[in-house]
């Protein structure tokens, strides 16, 4: 099993009554809330965080895109991961991902991917997400009607911009090039970087991944329990097409928090995870459903779906534990896993196998934690847990990971002197 | 209340509904926000004086086909389609909110194809001095009161008739809001101020006085812009879409200036 380390760079001093006072942390969330002094030191704390992690081990640090948000600091990644490659050796590189469709032309994310390939090495991971409502549709713009056929062509202007060996004319219905030709090339050409996408659960785009061979990642907030369902949902699709059941296939995003006890995990938890599933999460509904953003397609299953649930009268405690705010809902809810290291060394194989996924994303960093904390969650994970959990999926080959240059023939970065350099 | 009569028409490949119902000159009606998912008092009054002819637009209640169309220009074009095929060309149009911006695309592209012209709450420009309310972003128990200055009567509008299928309104419904997202998001501005010197139609602007998506300073901006004769009729208890909350008001002052 693949153990990543994400971080989703939360503005960390949202104050108390933030809920009360402002509707909302995404789009509209006021500029006076934002001192950037203050960013200054969470961005670099932040940065030490990823680099912290890659030190001790993990397979790869991710990081992501939004905008206009209060507990996404990242509207650019390939910043973040640009600097990382310089910072870290062997991990890979997971940018999860570029909103192909808010750039313009898309083969910046071509350009900037593959920049970013070469100067780690070949150990980029291209994650291509449509993008949240509030990212793309309000705070970006974009048409709802149009996003995802904007999408798609442009992930195929990407793709072949990667590929295609000499200079082409780009006829889209949305976008028109005379002279694609990009360069830097990546490093992984055979064919491409691996792509995942990061998405909902729609059954087009498990098909799409499938017929891709794409990595499809389910990146909730809300935990295993909650995923169990779309999980299961892509597994059974993916049987219908006639793929086999290689865990890699997946990627999942799950919240931990290890200490020496449950009751020490607890008192040092809670806080930013209450921060996270209250202020962070905190909103706006208004921004949620902008007409077309969801296909008629997904909307006649949810509805359907609705229905039956409705029908059955499924299980009203998941519904009552969804958007639970205080750490017993969240803890019981499956948001955040805590526990001494063998309880979440149980924790983690369980999810690993209930949801059959090889590409565990760990938040371990989270709301208002701070560094000290993350450090200390990250090492006691690196250290304890681990190393009991990564020969789950053995038996598998990672077709989707990054194939980067030989060790030998990297680049060696001279280590970072400042005060050398002062006083030269 | 008779049903109107229904036929369809082939737009682009796609079907799109026509209603028809009355006796005498004929009148077109392009519907606002929402569309038609149901026939409406509004209709009726029209409909005792003149052919009243309601083409949908693609992608509204009864249309489909708005995912063909990309441009501004696709979307003019596709309507000037359905005006024709509705046997709608060089006769009087009224137009309201999202249509009542294709309809003075019409008369400003096309005069020959519009007679004379009433826009009630057009979309179409955007005054920074005075920014319209964005219709798709709002929650959900907040539209009826931004649609209507009586909200009852947007939920009317809305409800699912009896025997409609639970799953397919629904999506009917959103599909009618995405049809108008996709001609006129985010600021509902398509450039339509350069063109409005173009119409030469003779054109009565009405403005509920409780508009809550467009405010009524836009009348003044419309009349203004527009070449021909233009006179700007504020109608009390409205709210944007106005012939919901007023239809005989409205109308009233439709016939009135058509004559």
């Amino acid at each position: 099993m693949k153990l990543m380390w994400f971080h989703l760079m939360p503005y960390t001093e949202l104050p108390e009554d933030f809920n009360k006072k402002h509707p909302s942390v995404w789009v509209d969330i006021h500029s006076s809330l934002f001192d950037p002094k203050r960013a200054h030191h969470m961005y670099n704390d932040f940065m030490d965080e990823l680099e912290y992690a890659a030190e001790l081990g993990y397979d790869a640090v991710c990081v992501n895109e939004h905008h206009s948000n209060g507990y996404g600091l990242m509207p650019s990644p390939n910043l973040i991961a640009s600097s990382l490659a310089r910072r870290t050796t062997d991990t890979a590189l997971c940018v999860m991902g570029n909103s192909l469709a808010l750039y313009n032309p898309p083969t910046r994310v071509a350009e900037e991917f593959a920049m970013i390939d070469c100067i780690s090495g070949g150990r980029l991971i291209a994650g291509f997400p449509v993008g949240s409502p509030m990212d793309t549709c309000y705070a970006y713009g974009q048409n709802p009607s149009l996003l995802r056929e904007r999408y798609l062509e442009a992930h195929d202007l990407v793709k072949k911009a990667w590929t295609e060996k000499d200079t082409f004319a780009f006829n889209g219905r949305y976008n028109q090039q005379r002279y694609v030709n990009i360069w830097p090339r990546p490093i992984q050409n055979d064919p491409h970087p691996p792509i995942w996408i990061p998405g909902g659960g729609s059954i087009e785009t498990w098909r799409w991944c499938a017929e891709m061979d794409y990595v499809y990642c389910y990146l909730s907030y809300y935990g295993y329990k909650a995923g169990l369902t779309t999980m299961q949902g892509f597994w059974n699709e993916m049987e219908k097409l006639g793929k086999d059941r290689n865990p890699y296939r997946a990627g999942f995003l799950q919240f931990v928090g290890v200490a020496e006890s449950r009751q020490q995990a607890l008192d040092l938890y809670t806080e930013p995870a209450e921060y996270f599933y209250g202020r962070c999460l905190h909103v706006d509904a208004r921004f949620a459903t902008p007409p077309g953003y969801v296909t008629e397609a997904t909307q006649r299953s949810g509805i359907q779906g609705m229905m039956q649930k409705a029908a059955n009268v499924a299980s009203p405690a998941t519904k009552a534990a969804l958007k639970a705010t205080n750490m017993k809902d969240i803890v019981d809810g499956g948001y955040v896993l805590i526990g001494t290291p063998d309880e979440v060394v149980e924790q983690i194989r369980h999810v690993g196998t209930s949801l059959n996924v090889g590409h565990l994303m760990l938040l371990l960093q989270y709301g208002n934690m701070s560094k000290d904390m993350t450090k200390y969650n990250t090492r006691l994970f690196a250290e304890k847990v681990m190393p009991k959990v990564k020969d789950l999926f053995g038996e598998w080959e990672d077709k989707w990971w990054p194939k980067p240059m030989a060790k030998g023939q990297r680049a060696a970065v001279p280590a970072f002197r400042p005060q050398l350099a002062a006083a030269e | 209340m008779s049903d109107p009569k229904t036929t369809t028409v082939d737009v682009n490949g796609f079907p799109c509904r026509v209603w028809t119902k009355g006796q005498g000159p004929k009148l077109g009606f392009l519907a606002g926000l929402g569309g038609l998912p149901r026939w409406l008092p509004f209709l009726d009054r029209l409909a005792e004086k003149r052919t009243v002819i309601v083409p949908s637009l693609p992608g509204y209640p009864g249309a489909t086909g708005h995912t063909e169309l990309d441009t501004h220009l696709d979307w003019v074009l596709a309507v000037r389609q359905l005006i024709d095929k509705a046997g709608l060309a060089g006769a009087d149009l009224v137009g309201a909110s999202v249509g009542g911006a294709f309809a003075a695309e019409m008369a400003a592209i096309f005069p020959g194809h519009v007679r004379r012209l009433a826009l009630i709450s057009p979309f179409g420009l955007f005054d920074d001095d005075a920014p319209a309310a964005d219709p798709w972003a709002q929650r959900k128990d907040a539209v009826p009161g931004l649609m209507c200055a009586d909200g009852e009567k947007w939920n009317a509008l809305m409800a699912p008739p009896e025997g409609a299928n639970s799953i397919e309104w629904p999506i009917e419904m959103t599909r009618a809001a995405e049809a108008a997202a996709r001609a006129f998001w985010p600021l509902g501005n398509t450039g339509l101020e350069k063109r409005l010197g173009l119409i030469a139609a003779s054109t009565l602007i009405l403005w509920g006085e409780r508009d809550a998506v467009l405010p009524p300073s836009y009348a003044r901006k419309f009349a203004a812009g527009i070449n021909g004769k233009s006179r700007v009729e504020v109608i009390a208890g409205a709210g944007h879409l106005a012939y919901l909350d007023q239809p005989d008001a409205v109308a009233g002052a439709v016939l009135g200036h058509f004559g």
